[in-house]
C-alpha cells in the first residue's frame, strides 16, 4: 500500500505543476500545446515495453506487441507532429515548400 | 553498481524534461525548445528500459513493434496537411489510450498470476487505466471518423441513447466492482472473461459518449479524451509502480482539463453541455426557418471588392476554417502584402476557436509567414472594428454571427463573437449561403453594409489578388 500511497502524493503534486505551468498559455498556443501535452502521454511506451512479455502464449504477445506499436505511435506521431507545428511559428524567408526535410 | 540501478533515476531526469517541456510549450519562443527536451526525455527513458533484463530480452518482439510504430508515427505526422491536425492530434491521442489499455489489461493478468494476487489498490488502478485509456481509444477514432468525414459529422442522436450510454456506464462500474471484490478474497469471479467484458463495455462507451457531439465540438472532445489518456497513463503508472509514468501522464491530465475548460468558454459552453447536450438537434429544427423571412443579400464581383479593399485605410482580415480548408493562407497573405504596399494598415482577427481547435488558425497563418504581430485575439481587436473600413471574413461564419450578442433564442447566445458588423463595410467570401457548422443562419450576411463575394476561399482571394493588380 505504501508504493500506492506514495503514487497518490505524487499524483497530487503532479496535478498542481500541471496546472501551474499551462494556466499561462497564449491561445495561440493551444494546439501546438494540446499536441505536445498529447506526445509526453506517450511515456506509456515504456510501460508497454515493461509489460509486453508479461503475458506468456500467444495472446499475451499480441497484446504486448500491439502496446509497443501503439504506445510509439504516440511518442512519434506526437512529438513530429508538434515540432511541425512550431516550425511554422519561426520567422523565415520564403518557405522553401512541400521539400522540407529535416 | 550495476548499470540497470540507473534506470530510475533516467526515469527521474526524464520526468524533469516533461515538466520542463510543457513549460517551455507555453511560450512562443520556448514551445520548440521545449518539446524537443521532452521528446530528448523520452527517448532517453526508452533507452534506458531497455537495460531492464525483461525488456532486453524481449528485443524479438519489442524492436520490430517500436519500428512498426516509429513508421506509423513519422510518415502520419510528416504527411498530414496542416489542416488535418486536430483529426491527427486524436488518432495520436487514441494509440496512446489504447497502450494503456492494453498495459492494464497485461498487469492484471501478471499480477493475478502471483501468489495472493494482485492488491486491491492496484487493481483498482488497474481497472480505471483499462477504462479510461479504451474510452479514450474509442471515443478518439470516432472523433478522427468525424473530422475527417469518414462518419458523418452531425450530432448522432436516437431515442434511449440517455439510457444506452448511462447502461453501458454501469455495467463497466459493476463488473468493475466484481473484480475489487474478488481481489479483496470476498468472491471468486472469473477474472479473465470479466476484463474482457470490461473493456468491451468501455470501448462502446467511448463511442456512445462521442457519436450524440457534433464535429463542430470536436475539437473540445479530443481535448478532454487527451486528458483522459494522461489520466489512464498516469493510473497504468500506479499499477506496474512507475513514477515517471505517474508524473507524464498526471502533468497532461491536469494540463488538458485546463485547455478544455479555456476550449468550452472560448465557446460559451460549458462542458456538461458539449457533452450531453442537444446543440445539433436544436438549431437543426430552428434553421430553415429564419431564411424566408425575405430579406436578401447582395453579392459582390472580385472587382467590387478589390476596388473596395484598395481605397481602405484600414483593413481587418477574418479568417475561418473554409480558409484553412481551401488552404488559402499563401493567397491571403500575397493580398495582405499588396494592400500593405498601398500604406493600407491590415490586421487579422482570430477568434480563440477559429479553425477547428484554439491556435489552429496562428499555425496556419505562421505557415504562411505572416508575422505574429499581426495576428490580434478577440479581445485586443474587438475594439477596433468600428474604425475598420473593411472587415474581410475569409471562411468564417459562427464566430461572427451577431446574433451570438442578442437573440437570446440562438443555440450560439452569448458566444464572445468578433465584432465584424461594426466594420464599416463588410466583405464575406464564402461558398455558398449555406450555414455554418453550428447549423444556423448568420444575419451578418443580410446585413446591407455586407457584401456577399461567393467562391472557394483560396480560388475568390486570388481573383480579388489578380483585380487588385490590375488596377496597379
Amino acid at each position: 500500500m505504501t508504493e500506492i500511497l506514495l503514487g497518490a502524493y505524487i499524483f497530487m503534486l503532479a496535478i498542481w505543476v500541471g496546472n501551474e505551468v499551462i494556466s499561462k498559455v497564449p491561445t495561440t498556443l493551444h494546439t501546438p500545446l494540446m499536441s505536445g501535452a498529447n506526445a509526453i502521454h506517450g511515456i506509456i511506451v515504456v510501460g508497454a515495453l515493461l509489460v509486453a512479455t508479461a503475458l506468456p502464449g500467444p495472446l499475451g504477445t499480441v497484446l504486448g506487441f500491439l502496446a509497443v506499436v501503439l504506445g510509439t505511435i504516440n511518442v512519434v506521431g506526437g512529438f513530429v507532429v508538434t515540432d511541425r507545428m512550431l516550425q511554422m511559428f519561426k520567422a523565415r524567408p520564403r518557405p522553401a515548400k512541400p521539400a522540407e526535410k529535416k | 553498481m550495476e548499470l540497470r540501478e540507473l534506470v530510475p533515476w533516467v526515469y527521474f531526469l526524464a520526468a524533469i524534461t516533461f515538466i520542463f517541456g510543457l513549460k517551455g510549450l507555453s511560450g512562443p519562443t520556448t514551445a520548440q525548445m521545449g518539446n524537443r527536451v521532452a521528446a530528448g526525455g523520452m527517448l532517453l527513458a526508452v533507452i534506458a528500459t531497455f537495460l531492464e533484463r525483461q525488456v532486453a530480452e524481449a528485443w524479438v518482439l519489442v524492436l520490430p513493434a517500436m519500428a512498426i510504430g516509429t513508421v506509423i508515427g513519422f510518415v502520419g505526422a510528416r504527411q498530414v496537411p496542416m489542416t488535418a491536425m486536430p483529426q491527427m492530434v486524436a488518432i495520436f491521442n487514441g494509440a496512446g489510450g489504447g497502450a494503456a489499455a492494453l498495459v492494464s489489461i497485461l498487469e492484471y493478468t501478471h499480477a493475478s498470476t502471483l501468489s495472493g494476487g494482485a492488491p486491491v489498490g492496484e487493481v483498482i488502478a488497474i481497472l480505471l487505466g483499462l477504462m479510461i485509456g479504451a474510452v479514450s481509444f474509442s471515443g478518439s477514432i470516432v472523433a478522427f471518423g468525424k473530422l475527417q468525414g469518414l462518419i458523418d459529422a452531425r450530432a448522432f442522436k436516437y431515442a434511449g441513447q440517455q439510457l444506452v450510454t448511462g447502461g453501458l456506464f454501469a455495467g463497466m462500474i459493476l463488473l468493475s466492482l466484481v473484480l475489487v471484490a474478488d481481489a479483496a478474497g470476498m468472491m471468486d469471479a472469473p477474472n479473465e472473461l470479466v476484463l474482457g467484458v470490461i473493456a468491451l463495455l468501455a470501448l462502446a462507451f467511448g463511442v456512445a459518449l462521442v457519436m450524440p457531439i457534433g464535429g463542430a465540438d470536436m475539437p473540445v472532445v479530443i481535448s478532454l479524451l487527451n486528458a483522459y489518456t494522461g489520466l489512464a497513463v498516469a493510473m497504468a503508472g500506479f499499477a506496474i509502480g512507475n513514477q515517471m509514468l505517474i508524473v507524464a501522464g498526471t502533468l497532461v491530465g491536469a494540463s488538458g482539463t485546463i485547455l478544455t475548460r479555456l476550449m468550452s468558454k472560448a465557446m460559451n459552453r460549458s462542458l456538461t453541455n458539449v457533452l450531453f447536450g442537444a446543440f445539433g438537434a436544436a438549431t437543426a429544427a430552428t434553421a430553415g426557418a429564419k431564411t424566408d423571412d425575405g430579406r436578401s443579400f447582395r453579392e459582390v464581383s472580385a472587382e467590387d471588392a478589390a476596388i473596395l479593399l484598395g481605397y481602405a485605410q484600414s483593413v481587418i482580415i477574418v479568417p475561418g476554417y473554409g480558409l484553412a480548408v481551401a488552404q488559402a493562407q499563401h493567397n491571403v497573405r500575397e493580398l495582405a502584402d499588396l494592400l500593405e504596399a498601398k500604406g493600407i494598415e491590415v490586421k487579422y482577427a482570430i477568434h480563440p476557436v477559429a479553425g477547428r481547435m484554439p491556435g489552429h488558425m496562428n499555425v496556419l497563418l505562421a505557415e504562411a509567414n505572416v508575422p505574429y504581430e499581426k495576428l490580434f485575439d478577440m479581445e485586443q481587436i474587438n475594439e477596433d472594428f468600428q474604425r475598420a473600413d473593411v472587415a474581410l471574413v475569409i471562411g468564417a461564419n459562427d464566430v461572427t454571427n451577431p446574433a451570438a450578442r442578442k437573440d437570446t433564442s440562438s443555440p450560439i447566445y452569448g458566444m464572445p463573437i468578433l465584432n465584424v458588423d461594426q466594420a464599416q463595410n463588410i466583405i464575406v467570401i464564402k461558398r455558398s449561403m449555406k450555414p455554418g457548422f453550428a447549423g444556423i443562419d448568420n444575419e451578418l450576411y443580410l446585413d446591407p453594409k455586407t457584401g456577399m463575394l461567393f467562391g472557394d476561399a483560396k480560388e475568390a482571394v486570388s481573383r480579388v489578388v489578380g483585380e487588385l493588380k490590375k488596377s496597379g
